[in-house]
């Protein structure tokens, strides 16, 4: 049995060379200047950069705009689709999740092209509409798995006690299904706050985001500010998935059984 | 009556594909009884419970509880409480939470709530532990929390959806002991679901019989054992050997090729019945002499506390006999029954009848099917009742040789053949006697010969 | 009141479908129209699917190539971390404790970490170890982020698995090779084949990480192609039947297999 244990080797080394290496050289190259000395001047000039810091701020923004936007139109979505008494069919869920497999980019200009043929300026409006129809599919998902295992007698029980209908959704249906809710904050706000392109599209270059920043100080051979800008998000993804995992273990407790 | 709290008329329900779950069902619970529902899956008695609840509505009829009628009012407004199959804990509530769940909803003042949630615990046994979380429970003690969850609220009637399927033996038989203290208890109706024909007999006042959506007889444990009304319920509730007979006059019936005394009347003379008897009530020696009848013991094996046997008789037939003596495999015994312990019922008949329209003078259609059959004179589309008897149907096991398929759906030994149930692909039920051995659920062709089948033109009343 | 709700709930459901669907099927009529710019109808016309097909196209076959290439990268990325997720499942099944929270955690990474993190983070190394950036470079960026998604599929049939099948195998007089192949893979091919599609249309559909990893040397993915096309300011015509394609071709897949396990499911309950 020991021996097998063994298999995961040129998987961990891989992981190591790929995954873990490339890490340390965002952290090395974000504590030097372009010489090749260690500097905390990206850092500073990040933090005296108007600029910088306000896409920074715009970016979290708009990416929390994004993911609550997602969770008002897709909860209600996936609780549509779950219930067997209004939804008899599964393929109006494959429905929800068909437009994923179309090339992002390419349904992001159509959506911008639309905008445009109906006369609506882009801006921080069609920005928000466009990411939220992109990800929309990565909010229903979760959600809808989460309330389709659900156990219909956790509602019936509910009821049973004299709970209202409404009653039984906010005091069990919407707690039970949190952990839906939760990965699907994940799937949703993670994208949303690095994306480069289809912002770019959706606003024609008018409000930068920050992943969009990161992009061009690459593109433009700043690969130390754009390292050092990469830690940065890297910080909140962190700080995302800590808080994710926080709470999940507060609320999962089973209720994914 | 006054006495009773649950009155149920003409309750009637369909799913959607037609087949009825329940059918014309009447009955009434008395205040404070423990009633169960007993029947194996699919006879409806989930189905059942699940109307008194509120979650289904019925097609037809009505259920009233002290005179009010209750379909229609959704299940929140109920006077009842249920304890679900799987419990059904709020997973993200732990034990205080889920037992104040209803009072808290109804706004019963906190310290309230306290003391009734504290009461409720030490009648369950669960004290202490109101700030457990309920997946950190053995099933056991989920159990007890879903009934304390459900009688805090003080119903006037419990449901019981099968409570206690999901435990093992032992503990099974230890929450059927405090089932029935805590009935005593509270004072309140309960009224229990469960296929478990042993359960039923413990636990129960009255005990309700069901299969296939009918009530097939209700009464006390005793008479449900005793005195059952027809072989559905002799072969579901215990062992039992039942055979084929004929009441020869009042007071003596004849089966095995033996005539015995026995106590029932009026059932005419020479008139065809089932006969059945309880593998305990089999008197076995191995003397001879005085025996009503003699056999050789085929099997015998230990079963704690007594032992089980298999006696092929004189005559021919199988039966199954409990004694507390074992008896040597070969070996030839005399048995005998008592007039008392003999229970006879009514067939509930005796050979086939279908509807049918003929084809031509020499086709039949029933049961979904063009049948051959002896040259009748009857024109096409005569209206007629074929009969056909029980071990006359042949069953195939290649359906392209069958004019119509059917599957097995209830199965009775005999003691030398087996009584088969068929229901067909068009819903009709066949009933079949043979020595072959087929299993529950099995797919059958159904063929019959020409000469077997018997038509007669039906009367056209106007 | 039923009614009331029920009415709501279709309506609701359809109208975020219309919006879902609006622009795919914007840029399905428009593939039936000449013009170079979405949302200029110049009448009906096939010509964009004749040049589409034909191969003549302004840009000299720049989007064939393109297509060609995000085939084959994924074909090959998907191939590759199939083989290695599914050793390295079954050797991380195998492991306990301390080891095992490492491993699952290090595969965590690479499905947390967004895109453009992944894209910059391997562009830096391959600048470090002054590796040239090219098909080499973008295939090694889509295993490492499509492995993870392998290993979560394959793990779950490990543990779904009878441990003794393998022990039995060997005592049936099984090498250890054969009892991998004949006993141990069949079990584990779900996890596989769903890992492998899985990681099959997510390198399809990869933009940030080829951007970053694909160097100078021209190389263009579909993703890339489009991204650098609009940024030049004029899509080429041929992408709008070139996408319709493609959605129908999925469309059609999806319908079929979810009606074929409808079909199954309903003969099932017969």
């Amino acid at each position: 049995m020991n021996k097998r244990s063994s298999w995961a080797l040129p998987y961990f080394i891989f992981m190591v060379l790929f995954v873990v290496l490339p890490l340390l050289m965002v952290v090395i190259y974000s504590f030097q200047d372009s010489a090749g000395n260690f500097s905390m001047a990206n850092f500073s000039k990040f933090i005296t950069d108007k600029d910088s810091l306000s896409t920074f701020a715009l970016s979290i923004e708009v990416a929390i705009e994004n993911t609550l936007l997602c969770v008002i139109i897709g909860y209600p979505v996936a609780y549509i689709l779950a219930d067997k008494k209004l939804n008899k069919s599964a393929v109006t869920v494959v429905l929800f999740i068909l437009p994923m497999w179309v090339n992002a980019l390419m349904r992001t200009l159509a959506t911008a092209e639309l905008f445009n043929m109906a006369g609506i300026t882009l801006g921080k409006g069609t920005l928000l509409f466009g990411m939220c129809y992109d990800y929309l599919p990565f909010m229903i998902y979760p959600i809808y798995n989460v309330l389709n295992k659900m156990d219909k007698s956790y509602a019936e029980a509910a009821e049973d006690l004299g709970a209202k209908p409404k009653e039984v959704f906010m005091k069990i249906t919407l707690p039970l299904s949190m952990p839906g809710v939760l990965s699907g904050v994940m799937m949703v706000f993670m994208p949303t706050v690095s994306t480069f392109a289809i912002s770019e599209f959706l606003t024609n270059n008018k409000i930068k985001l920050f992943g969009t920043i990161i992009q061009e100080n690459i593109n433009n051979s700043m690969w130390n500010y754009g390292a050092a800008l990469s830690l940065l998000m890297l910080a909140i993804i962190a700080i995302t998935t800590f808080l994710q995992g926080k709470s999940s273990e507060d609320t999962v407790d089973g209720g994914a059984i | 009556m006054t006495d009773r709290i649950i009155n149920i008329s003409h309750l009637s329900k369909s799913f959607p594909g037609g087949s009825k779950v329940l059918d014309d069902i009447n009955l009434y619970i008395r205040k404070g009884e423990f009633l169960t529902l007993l029947g194996p899956s699919g006879c409806g008695k989930t189905t059942m419970l699940r109307m008194i609840a509120g979650f289904l509505q019925p097609d037809e009829g009505s259920i009233t509880m002290d005179g009010k009628e209750l379909t229609g009012v959704p299940p929140h407004l109920r006077p009842l409480n249920t304890v679900f199959q799987r419990y059904a804990l709020f997973p993200h509530l732990d034990v205080y939470d889920n037992i104040a769940f209803g009072l808290k909803l109804k706004g019963v003042p906190e310290d309230e709530i306290d003391k009734r949630v504290s009461k409720v615990l030490k009648l369950v046994s669960m004290s202490d532990y109101e700030d457990r979380d309920v997946n950190s429970l053995s099933g056991g003690q989920q159990q007890r929390i879903a009934i304390a969850r459900a009688i805090v609220n003080r119903p006037k009637v419990l449901l019981l959806d099968e409570p206690l399927a999901a435990l093992d033996l032992k503990m099974r038989k230890d929450m059927q002991i405090e089932l029935k203290e805590m009935h005593k208890k509270l004072g309140i109706t309960f009224i229990y679901v469960t296929h478990d024909q042993e359960e039923a007999l413990t636990l129960s006042d009255t005990i309700v019989v069901m299969n296939e959506g009918k009530i097939q007889q209700i009464g006390t444990p005793m008479d449900i054992y005793n005195e059952p009304v027809n072989s559905f319920v002799a072969d579901f509730i215990g062992e039992s050997n039942i055979l084929n007979g004929t009441m020869i006059k009042d007071r003596e019936v004849s089966f095995i090729g033996h005539d015995f005394k026995c106590v029932d009347e009026g059932f005419g003379e020479n008139a065809p019945v089932d006969v059945v008897i309880r593998p305990e009530d089999v008197i076995i020696k191995s003397k001879l002499e005085g025996a009503q009848f003699t056999g050789k013991v085929k099997s015998c094996t230990f079963k704690g506390v007594h032992y089980e046997m298999f006696v092929d008789t004189d005559n021919g037939y199988e039966m199954m006999i409990q004694d507390y003596n074992s008896f040597e495999v070969g070996s030839t015994v005399g048995m005998s029954i008592n007039p008392n312990d003999i229970q006879v019922m009514h067939k509930e008949r005796v050979c086939n009848t279908f509807e049918g329209v003929m084809k031509s003078s020499d086709t039949v259609e029933f049961l979904g099917g063009e049948f051959k059959c002896l040259d009748t004179g009857l024109e096409a589309g005569d209206k007629v009742t074929v009969t056909v008897k029980f071990n006359k149907v042949d069953l195939l096991d290649h359906e392209d040789e069958a004019i119509c398929t059917g599957n097995v759906v209830f199965i009775l030994y005999k003691g030398d053949h087996y009584h088969l149930t068929i229901k067909t692909e068009s819903g009709e039920k066949v009933w079949v006697d043979t020595d072959d051995i087929w299993d529950k659920n099995d797919l059958v062709g159904i063929n019959i010969l020409p000469k077997d089948i018997h038509i007669t033109k039906t009367a056209e009343n106007e | 009141m039923m009614t009331g709700k029920k009415l709501f709930a279709k309506v609701y459901l359809w109208v975020i479908l219309a919006i879902l669907y609006a622009p795919i099927v914007f840029i399905a009529v428009f593939s039936f129209t000449e013009a170079k710019s979405l949302g200029n109808w110049t009448g009906f016309s096939v010509n964009l699917y004749k040049s589409l097909f034909s191969g003549n196209m302004q840009n000299s076959g720049g989007l064939i190539s393109a297509v060609q290439n995000t085939l084959v990268i994924a074909l090959i990325a998907a191939s590759v971390a199939t083989v290695m997720g599914t050793v390295a499942a079954i050797g991380i099944f195998n492991m306990r404790g301390k080891k095992k929270q490492t491993m699952q955690f290090l595969n965590n990474i690479p499905m947390i970490n967004p895109d453009i993190i992944t894209g910059v983070s391997l562009f830096l190394l391959f600048v470090f170890l002054h590796i040239s950036q090219g098909y080499a470079t973008v295939i090694l960026a889509h295993i490492t982020f499509c492995t993870p998604y392998v290993v979560l599929n394959v793990l779950p049939k490990l543990s779904q698995m009878n441990p003794n099948i393998y022990e039995a195998a060997l005592d049936l007089g099984a090498t250890p090779y054969q009892a991998l192949r004949k006993v141990m893979i069949p079990s584990l091919r779900p996890g596989m084949i769903s890992g492998f599609i899985l990681s099959f249309t997510m390198s399809l559909d990869d933009f940030a990480v080829t951007f970053f990893t694909r160097g100078t040397i021209g190389l263009d993915t579909l993703s890339t192609y489009i991204y650098a096309d609009a940024r030049k300011g004029g899509l080429t015509p041929e992408l709008k039947p070139l996408m319709t394609i493609i959605f129908l071709i999925i469309l059609a897949v999806l319908l079929f297999i979810n009606i074929r396990s409808a079909k199954n499911n309903n003969n099932k309950k017969k």
